[in-house]
């Protein structure tokens, strides 16, 4: 890469929970150029073009039909973050075909929704990368996305807070599930008192 | 620019504050003084500020010590601002332009930023390692950087003392989300000063030359509310990665590939998170020390959040 002047600034990777994720089914755009980014709304009120999260995954699928594509589900303490890889993300895609179910992955990826046949949204995860981590970078994750879903749920009264404006309009404004989804993130870390330093990294049961 | 008149303009600076004087009507009366009357610059200008303080009805102390304020560098938060430096060079770099006569770093105390001399200016050349206080000159911003123009009316004094540099180092925490293109076995320009990295055994200085490899990463730290663009050197990547040059160069040999050295990397770190300290050089900061973060440290403030919250 050269052409380095106008690098446009790249777009952060929030951080979400899979029930929050997979119920930010209404996407945008905020201009009307083509290949402007195209933003999932996140029912705490963010935008978000890309995530990061990391979790057990639990089960890998080649559902492609002539070509692979690789469907991955990953679980963290909320709910089943569904990831597809196919030939044009080859490292994600390799990755899943590799990957021996379970183990704790870390994934960058972008937010995508389609419609399924009864006019129903499904939110899924188009990966940049899936890399294997440990238990501790799980641990690490899981207390970041309490603390960062906390100060969204947080601002979401603000009167400044276009997102979450719109958040109130597409999705309501009963935030009580997201808040209690934090609080049991948090319990499945403290069970194994994993905020106590010295501790073993907890081991996950069967998801 | 005559020498009288690069006077008259530090003059007219030194007073600009304070009343409307003409930097052409100071330059005549410095040069009847010099011309006519043979008097030394040095006591023309004694002279002829004096005859202004009183036509202005002002002390020599409400002058101060000049027209432009002195600042550290890191203090410079304004564009087109006039300040006087104390500064030593930390590094001169190769201009990229015919109109840049110098171009490099100096710093303070505070932290480094950019300066440019162009040719027109036509200042004596400063050197790299000396300090030097640089009075009169303008700042500059582009795209929130800072940096500091010398003009035609800088005066550069060189000083015995050595300016201390102080580091602006930053820390930055975050999950490593990913490893750019340019990372991993890189070759760089083998000329004199020159180490550009190499783009398909060419570079954009000296045209195709037998590269020197090396080994770096340009990896990208985000915490979810913002990101940092990162690089670890050689001596950094073998550490953070295990991997040395001689490895990489045998991986590179074995595969027929560079590339897999940076794909090795690339599934060893992203993912994780890191936290990295060093100073900041445009949009990097410099991997000067690293550690890997493991365990979340304040689960139980961020509970206690969760739980008194509403």
């Amino acid at each position: 890469m050269s052409a380095d002047q106008s690098v446009p600034t790249r777009e952060v990777a929030q951080r979400v929970f899979a029930a929050e994720f997979n119920d930010a089914s209404y996407t945008f755009k905020e201009s009307d150029d083509d290949r402007a980014p195209v933003y999932a709304l996140l029912p705490t009120g963010e935008r978000a073009n890309r995530v990061f999260f990391v979790g057990t995954l639990t089960e890998t699928d080649d559902v492609g039909d002539d070509s692979e594509y690789w469907q991955g589900r990953i679980v963290d303490p909320t709910g089943t973050f569904f990831v597809y890889a196919g030939q044009y993300q080859p490292e994600a895609a390799s990755t899943l075909r590799e990957l021996e179910p379970p183990a704790y992955v870390a994934v960058v990826g972008k937010p995508r929704t389609y419609e399924t046949d009864d006019g129903s949204i499904t939110v899924s995860v188009r990966p940049e990368s899936i890399t294997p981590v440990d238990a501790a970078t799980r641990d690490r994750w899981v207390a970041e996305t309490a603390e960062r879903t906390l100060d969204r749920i947080e601002a979401f009264d603000d009167e400044a807070n276009e997102y979450a404006r719109m958040a109130r309009e597409e999705y309501g404004e009963d935030l009580s599930a997201h808040r209690e989804a934090v609080v049991e993130a948090l319990d499945s870390l403290d069970d194994d008192g994993a905020s106590d330093d010295a501790a073993e990294p907890p081991v996950d049961g069967e998801p | 620019m005559s020498e009288l008149q690069k006077h008259a303009a530090e003059i007219a600076a030194q007073f600009s504050d304070h009343t409307d004087v003409d930097a052409e009507e100071i330059e005549q009366r410095l040069d009847q003084l010099v011309s006519e009357y043979k008097v030394p610059v040095d006591e023309a200008r004694r002279s002829v500020t004096n005859s202004l303080l009183e036509e202005a009805d002002m002390d020599r102390e409400e002058l101060g010590r000049g027209g432009a304020e002195a600042v550290l560098v890191g203090e410079i938060d304004q564009d087109e601002q006039w300040v006087d430096v104390t500064v030593q060079v930390v590094d001169l770099w190769e201009p990229r332009s015919d109109s840049i006569a110098q171009v490099g770093l100096v710093g303070d105390e505070s932290g480094r930023t950019k300066f440019v001399a162009f040719e027109t200016s036509d200042l004596p050349e400063l050197e790299e390692g000396a300090s030097y206080k640089l009075a009169n000159v303008v700042t500059d911003e582009y795209q929130g950087d800072y940096s500091i123009k010398l003009n035609r009316t800088t005066t550069i004094t060189e000083l015995d003392e050595t300016v201390e540099v102080g580091d602006d180092t930053t820390t930055v925490d975050g999950a490593l989300v990913d490893v750019q293109s340019g990372s991993g076995l890189i070759k760089r320009c083998p000329e004199e000063g020159c180490t550009r990295v190499l783009q398909n055994g060419r570079c954009s200085e000296h045209g195709e030359v037998d590269g020197e490899f090396d080994l770096r990463i340009k990896a990208v730290l985000d915490d979810g509310r913002q990101v940092q663009d990162v690089i670890f050197n050689r001596e950094a990547t073998e550490e953070l990665t295990g991997i040395g040059l001689e490895d990489a160069k045998q991986q590179a040999q074995d595969a027929l590939d560079t590339s897999v050295v940076a794909e090795g990397i690339r599934t060893d770190i992203v993912g994780r998170y890191y936290r990295v300290t060093g100073p900041t050089l445009g949009r990097y900061v410099l991997a000067n020390e690293f550690e890997r973060l493991e365990r979340p440290t304040d689960t139980a403030a961020i509970r206690a959040a969760a739980g008194v919250d509403r």
